[in-house]
């Protein structure tokens, strides 16, 4: 792992609504760019809404989130923000993530404006060089969302998420709604402003591929807590929780099949009603009675990795 | 690919369909601001169209049928009903829509407050939005109008306080839903003020079922004025006033017809140029229809 | 029915909303017991083409024509009534959100008897076979009273699959099915539709844009782009080894596991 300093740091996060509990002693570190973690995990993980407590559209319970070393849970005002120039967000719909009354230009230079980035005459210049930096022309800033495809919104978005010159992104699922061929041109995207920034950023995906290919570390997600953490190929390659091992089994492939299959039996967990002790334990094929009664602590299991299982060292071997 | 011209949100289907809707209703919205148009010169100049003072009773020539020298007839005080009807253009309509812009200065604002801000603030919106949508409207106006001198501007607050729960309702709903999409959480999560989000965001995609409302409301504040001029609250005879006159005009309405249907017509040539012009707006105000270049 | 002839068969098929022609295929045809992949990005036309096979295009508000042959019968110009018939009971469809396509106030068992009696069974005989459908895919038959909206995205599936099971459906036209759906469910699902192919010999089109879905579960791909199918075969051949531009560039688009980091 790294020694530059924390950009990030999460600690024990909760989050709650109502009787959910949606993400439950979460705790992970994102060091300064380029860097990419990815936050993996399918419905009811609760890896969007950590994403969202991060960026303080959440209602954060228990725990504390250190931007550049600042703990930004409690801050108010105008300290909140100048704050909220350090992390901004892509969202998952093309559609919704635009105003439809609003042009382009404008919305990417409204958080200019509101930061007061620069005098009122250069915002249009300096959306035009944002544009044109993810890959449009600066004459699309007179257009309407309804006027551009749904790659050329999500290429918008990003221009608007660097308006403020971000330390970091969170991303949420940034090419899930697009095409095939329009998501590779965005992951191309992603990977060029990393290198052309220097940008760290936090990527939430149920797609182990994606994450794979853009993530140096990875955080698997069940049920609102981590399960294992590590760098992505090491995680993936040698998973050393049961649910990992499960989840990269099942993505389909293209071409040879790499991985024997273990089918995790029954319907995802219900969030209102979780299980007993580990949450996994009712479709985990390495359950015991431990599994039932106690929930496993988040614990290092090699150099970098962490992983909450009774039986971890079984599944590393097992590989 | 996908067309940029067509809004995606219709579909595959949607080409053909689009075009006929945009179409049709651009004719419709022309004949509503003609409408509203004549009604606007009629009342402008309605000193030079009358063909008496409206006011001028002639005890000799009470409820004549339409005829060469009386146009629409007389009413049961011999006052000439085509004058007075013009003349009523000044009124009616004026009130109608100072009511109903009375009702939205208070009703949207707090309206879209209580969507955005939700919680607390929300909850004390709604909770005397409810308290005044408790009393039937009608009673509450007479309460309202019966503790202020008779006369229009009392009748004009009365409805208009009874009218604003309504908007603030409606537009709540959309305000909430508005304020969950992911741009106006971006733009609160880059920073922009809760003011700025309000005007520039949360507004203008709040409005669209509120102006539908608003336009199809004009004939019904129109009647409600005219239930409380009748009940001596308002408009007091001899204003020419429409619905004034429709009510005074009911209990011959089975013989002299006129007394009634020509304030109706007027108002219901209101109702239409402004429901009219409400879809019209409506659709001017969508940013789909812009053309790519 | 001819033993070799293909059990549906698309020739011609044009479907238009007036000008605009969104499906134009030649030539598609499955076996008994094939699944075929039919892939492709939005607008591609896949959805229209299932649509169209219904006899549904006229609803949607397109032209049709062209011949569409269930074991060798013209569906295409069939009349309302016959095609009832063979909706839902020889051809059945399933969608990308299940719960969503199910009508929220019948419960689950009701929509089996309701379906089943219109094809000719008894009140009690449709609780029975509705029962041993779920109890195939798995599912149990205490299922039968719940409302769609109880069900998860993988169990509405399901019941979705065993309606057409009950039905004894001879086509199953699947469009998005586990788009929606988590991935280690859509592994579940795919795992049943192969059984299912097994045990009754069902042919299935399976409507995706997930590439990696199609290679793990189809036996044949078509590949359509704006309407038309730019390429055909083997589905192991055709995304390993593809010959139409398009379909390299769409199959060279799929991120894939194992090749480790990109960004520099």
């Amino acid at each position: 792992m790294s020694e530059r300093p924390a950009l990030l740091e999460v600690r024990g996060l909760d989050v709650r609504f109502g009787a959910v509990h949606a993400v439950n002693d979460v705790s992970f570190t994102l060091p300064a760019g380029p860097y990419g973690l990815g936050l993996v995990g399918e419905s009811g993980s609760g890896k969007t809404t950590t994403g969202r407590a991060v960026m303080r559209l959440a209602p954060i319970g228990n725990g504390s989130i250190l931007v550049d070393g600042r703990d930004v849970t409690r801050l108010r005002g105008a300290e909140l923000k100048r704050s909220r120039r350090l992390v901004q967000i892509v969202f998952q719909d093309p559609d919704a993530t635009l105003d439809p009354r609003m042009r382009v230009g404008s919305a990417i230079g409204e958080a200019m404006l509101a930061h007061r980035l620069a005098p009122k005459r250069q915002i249009g210049e300096r959306v035009g060089l944002l544009l044109e930096n993810v890959g449009l022309e600066p004459e699309h800033a007179r257009r309407f969302p309804h006027q551009l495809s749904g790659g050329q919104r999500q290429r918008v978005a990003f221009a608007r998420a660097l308006a403020v010159e971000p330390r970091m992104l969170v991303l949420d699922e940034p090419t899930s709604a697009l095409d095939v061929t329009v998501q590779a041109r965005i992951l191309r995207l992603i990977a060029g402003l990393r290198r052309e920034r220097r940008l760290a950023y936090l990527l939430i995906s149920h797609n182990l591929a994606v994450v794979e290919e853009l993530c140096e570390e990875a955080a698997v997600m069940y049920l609102g807590r981590i399960v294992e953490r590590g760098p992505t190929s090491a995680l993936l390659s040698n998973p050393s929780h049961p649910y990992t091992a499960a989840l990269r089994s099942a993505v389909p492939h293209i071409g040879v099949r790499t991985h024997a299959r273990p089918l995790v039996p029954g319907p995802p967990p219900n969030a209102a009603e979780p299980p007993s002790g580990c949450a996994f334990h009712p479709r985990c094929p390495l359950a015991i009675d431990r599994c039932r009664s106690e929930v496993p602590a988040v614990r290092p299991i090699a150099t970098g990795r962490v992983v909450a299982c009774h039986r971890a060292e079984e599944v590393l071997a097992g590989g | 690919m996908i067309d940029p011209t067509i809004d995606r949100t219709v579909g595959e289907a949607g080409a053909p369909v689009l075009v006929a809707g945009r179409f049709r209703r651009n004719k419709l919205m022309t004949v509503g601001a003609a409408l509203a148009l004549l009604i606007v010169v009629v009342a402008v100049l309605s000193p030079f169209i009358v063909r008496s003072a409206p006011e001028a009773a002639h005890p000799t020539q009470t409820l004549m049928a339409p005829s060469g020298a009386h146009w629409f007839g007389t009413d049961q005080l011999g006052r000439d009903v085509f004058s007075r009807v013009v003349a009523g253009a000044r009124v009616s309509p004026v009130v109608a829509l100072l009511v109903l812009f009375l009702a939205c200065t208070v009703g949207i604002p707090l309206g879209v407050a209580a969507g955005y801000f939700g919680g607390r603030i929300d909850e004390i919106i709604m909770r005397i939005t409810d308290i005044f949508l408790a009393f039937p409207a009608l009673l509450l106006a007479l309460a309202i109008a019966a503790v202020l001198p008779p006369t229009i501007g009392s009748v004009t607050f009365a409805v208009s306080v009874t009218w604003w729960p309504w908007y603030t309702r409606l537009i709540r709903g959309q305000a909430a839903s508005v304020s969950g999409r992911p741009y106006v959480e971006g733009a609160r999560a880059a920073g922009v003020s809760h003011t700025r989000i309000l005007l520039r965001h949360v507004l203008p995609n709040s409005l669209t079922p509120l102006i539908v409302q608003v336009s199809l409301d004009v004939s019904a504040v129109i009647l409600t004025v005219s239930a409380l001029s009748f009940l001596g609250l308002g408009a007091q005879d001899p204003t020419p006033e429409w619905g004034l006159m429709v009510s005074q005009g009911q209990e011959y309405f089975q013989t002299q017809w006129w007394l009634v249907t020509f304030p109706g017509i007027a108002i219901l040539l209101t109702a239409v140029a402004f429901n009219l012009l409400g879809d019209g707006l409506r659709d001017v105000l969508d940013p789909r229809r812009t053309v790519v270049h | 029915m001819i033993p070799g002839q293909p059990r549906l068969e698309i020739r011609e098929l044009t479907v238009a909303f007036g000008a605009r022609v969104v499906s134009d295929i030649s030539h598609l045809a499955i076996a008994p017991g094939e699944i075929v992949g039919l892939a492709g990005e939005s607008g591609s036309g896949k959805s229209m083409t299932a649509t169209a096979i219904l006899g549904l295009g006229r609803t949607a508000g397109a032209s049709v024509s062209g011949s569409v042959a269930l074991n060798g019968r013209e569906l295409i110009g069939l009349p309302e009534r016959e095609l009832r018939h063979v909706r839902g009971r020889q051809i059945a469809m399933i969608f990308q959100s299940p719960v969503g396509s199910f009508n929220p106030v019948f419960k689950v068992g009701d929509v089996f008897e309701r379906a089943l009696r219109l094809h000719g069974a008894s009140k009690r005989a449709a609780r029975e076979q509705a029962a041993s459908a779920l109890e195939e895919v798995l599912l149990s038959p205490n299922l039968l009273d719940r409302f769609p909206h109880q069900l998860s995205g993988g169990q509405a599936q399901r019941v979705a699959i065993a309606l057409a099971l009950a039905l004894r459906s001879e086509v199953l036209l699947a469009d998005e099915p586990t788009s929606a759906l988590d991935v280690t469910v859509q592994a579940e699902i795919l795992d049943l539709l192969r059984s299912v192919r097994k045990e009754s010999n069902m042919s299935v089109l399976f409507i995706s844009h997930d590439l990696a879905v199609i290679a793990e579960l189809c036996d044949r791909i078509a590949v359509m782009q704006r309407g038309k199918i730019v390429e055909t075969g083997l589905a192991r051949r055709v995304l390993t080894e593809p010959s139409d531009p398009y379909t390299r560039e769409l199959v060279a688009s799929v991120p894939r596991l194992g090749t480790g980091m990109v960004a520099g």
